[in-house]
């Protein structure tokens, strides 16, 4: 990484002149990284202490750095849980705040700033604010979604949600096709509150977008076992795999055992939390598996009113494009929320891991042009290769965002690398 | 237990304190900066199961004269600690060292003769009740006389011989005294430093600790792979040491 990056348990002193605060560091794209060689970012990993939690209403305030690991591992015994959790818990408040962040509940609970009561800021200018959905409204709305360009997120009040157990009823259900799958979505969705697909997109033909399609709720207490969940194990992905290992044989290989395991059509079952919200998190350091190339993810949504035909022609470029990848997950998201820049809006938001190269730029483009024309947009927590051009085609919310910026950071003395790739912001 | 953790707002020491509560041990908090003590201890009980109000207290390492009205309002709070863990203590590379004496003369004194009078006050109150815990943090750096860390390493070797011999003189009377001396462990205070192999975290530091201080150990290295690194040095001939650059 370029930049100096200062890690240290006093954000409040070391945010003082910096142009970016980072967590921990998990965004596949650029939006964590400095601009130049000389960039001051900070890093809030260690500003990680509970200010203050509220048992009678679950209202937590606590330091940016704090984390999902931490937050569970606390509040779950208790019988609270976050609002809304994406697919990693490797993630701090401040980045959940900064990526606005959404979960297998988006259809009911919107993304996580819809919960967020209030947050102290560093802003350009070196001052300290609190803001909140009534003070300093429109700071707040641009930093919830808005990639840390507003301000140094210093600390984050939210309010958890009590849940009955701590264990999850899961319903799976295996799917042929893709029309199938978007159905059964759509059917899940008044059902539960908590949904995902994770598609096989790398069949054609008949087969082209069969998958899983998974189902969840919290279980009530006499429907969950006495015990507590296990700590999930830790495995760490061993090794760095050369990068021939993950190629389209394998990987077709992976998805079809992935999608033949699940023998019954249907399963009924209570699982853990850890691995219904966080599969990947099973094993550390699992990019290995793309070995030294890397990778990268696009993940993008189509409105509902671009139908299913928009989802089917993006799936076939996809494959046309050989740019599927066995980690391809489908969700369908409900209507778009109060953050400038925030990224989910009604439809059905598509994420798919791809392995770095010398075509990745062109795939994108052209993955772009087909989101743009359907009326969509991509997540910026996810992108490293978007062009400007595009981003303002998909974005029209973005002048709204920018005079945000005009106002609060006129000299735009906070930045990323991916500020100046797509907002154009001097480097 | 009932714990006294100088430095428990930071590092390791956060760590530590954060592991003691969250068993159900009670804890009060000595530091330099009051606001900083608030926000740690309002941090530690909310981690506590019985969410016990946890105390807190200025004591700074520079200013020796208050040492004892800080343990008097630990006790007060605690009602009588019998555990002490000081992790406080100054860092500075050795090329500020040298370039100002006066900070030297500081961290020296810090390091050094302040920790020792610290503990010395904390050793006559347990002896008082019948022995109890001191654990203090010294350094893998005080081991070897070494280039890189000539004066901060000399502090923590002064530290560390004195440790051994207030366990070896009170151990009979029921006064168990822990060295600890870490490797590289990613703080900020090592933060900007290219972390070397067996580089450690603060929470693996505090589990080996907290587990050396229930079974009243007297020296810790930590992480455990330091132990035989630091053998090997030790054991290493002066001619070697001199030609090293470590």
């Amino acid at each position: 990484m370029p930049g100096r990056e200062i890690v240290a348990e006093d954000i409040v002193g070391a945010t003082r002149g910096a142009v970016l605060s980072r967590g921990l560091g998990r965004s596949y794209g650029d939006s964590s990284l400095p601009a130049r060689a000389t960039d001051k970012v900070v890093c809030t990993r260690l500003a990680n202490r509970v200010l203050s939690f509220e048992r009678e209403t679950g209202v937590l305030r606590a330091e940016a750095g704090f984390d999902l690991v931490e937050l569970n591992r606390l509040f779950m015994p208790m019988g609270w849980f976050s609002p809304v959790t994406p697919g990693t818990k490797h993630v701090t408040l401040g980045g959940m705040v900064a990526s606005d962040v959404h979960g297998k509940n988006h259809h009911r609970e919107g993304c996580f700033g819809a919960h967020v009561r209030a947050m102290r800021i560093r802003l350009a200018d070196d001052e300290i604010v609190e803001c909140s959905p009534t003070k300093d409204a429109d700071l707040f709305w641009a930093t919830v979604g808005g990639m840390g360009l507003l301000g140094h997120i210093l600390e984050v009040e939210v309010g958890l949600h009590r849940i009955p157990s701590r264990w999850v009823w899961m319903e799976s259900e295996r799917v042929e096709d893709l029309d199938a799958f978007l159905d059964a979505l759509g059917r899940a969705a008044p059902v539960w509150p908590m949904t995902m697909g994770w598609i096989d997109c790398l069949h054609r033909g008949r087969a082209m977008g069969r998958g899983i399609l998974m189902a969840g709720r919290w279980a009530s207490a006499d429907e969950a076992r006495s015990r507590p969940p296990r700590d999930p194990r830790k495995l760490v992905f061993p090794v760095e795999l050369p990068d021939w290992a993950l190629n389209p044989l394998t990987a077709r290989a992976f998805n079809t055992a992935y999608y033949w395991r699940h023998v019954r059509r249907k399963v009924e079952t209570l699982v853990a939390p850890d691995p219904f919200f966080y599969p990947l998190d099973a094993i550390l350091e699992w990019n290995r598996a793309y070995g030294p190339r890397g990778f990268t993810q696009y993940q993008c949504v189509l409105p509902r009113a671009a139908g299913p035909e928009a989802v089917r022609d993006f799936m076939h470029l996809l494959t046309k494009l050989g740019a599927a990848s066995p980690l391809c997950v489908i969700k369908d998201c409900g209507p778009e929320g109060r953050g400038l820049l925030s990224f989910p809006l009604e439809g059905t938001s598509i994420a798919v891991d791809m392995a770095v190269s010398a075509d990745t730029q062109h795939i994108v483009d052209e993955l772009n042009a087909l989101v743009i024309a359907a009326g969509g947009r991509i997540y910026l927590t996810k992108d490293g290769f978007t062009r400007p051009e595009h981003f303002r085609a998909m974005e029209p919310r973005l002048p709204r965002f920018m005079a945000a910026r005009d106002k609060w950071d006129p000299h735009r003395r906070l930045r990323s690398a991916q500020s100046v790739r797509i907002l154009g912001d001097r480097a | 237990m009932k714990a006294v953790v100088l430095g428990g707002t930071t590092g390791m020491g956060r760590a530590i304190a954060r592991l003691l509560v969250e068993r159900g041990d009670l804890v009060f908090l000595l530091g330099r900066d009051a606001e900083e003590l608030e926000r740690s201890a309002a941090d530690l009980s909310a981690r506590h199961p019985k969410r016990a109000v946890i105390g807190s207290a200025v004591c700074d390492l520079e200013r020796p004269e208050g040492f004892g009205a800080a343990l008097d309002a630990a006790d007060r709070a605690l009602g009588e600690f019998d555990a002490v863990v000081v992790t406080a203590a100054m860092f500075a590379t050795q090329d500020a060292l040298e370039a100002d004496v006066e900070l030297a003369r500081r961290l020296v004194t810090v390091n050094y003769a302040n920790t020792v009078v610290f503990c010395e006050h904390v050793r006559k109150r347990l002896l008082a009740r019948g022995g109890g815990r001191l654990v203090v943090f010294s350094s893998v750096a005080g081991d070897r006389g070494r280039k890189p860390v000539a004066i901060y390493g000399s502090s923590k070797a002064g530290l560390s011989a004195y440790l051994e011999a207030l366990d070896h003189k009170f151990h009979a009377d029921g006064l168990s005294v822990l060295c600890v001396k870490p490797g590289f462990v990613k703080t900020s205070m090592t933060a900007g430093l290219k972390p070397p192999p067996f580089a450690g975290e603060p929470e693996q530091v505090a589990r080996e600790v907290v587990r050396a201080m229930d079974r009243r150990k007297p020296l810790l290295y930590t992480p455990k792979a330091w132990a035989p690194v630091m053998l090997g040095i030790r054991s290493l001939p002066r001619f070697v040491m001199r030609r090293i650059g470590f």
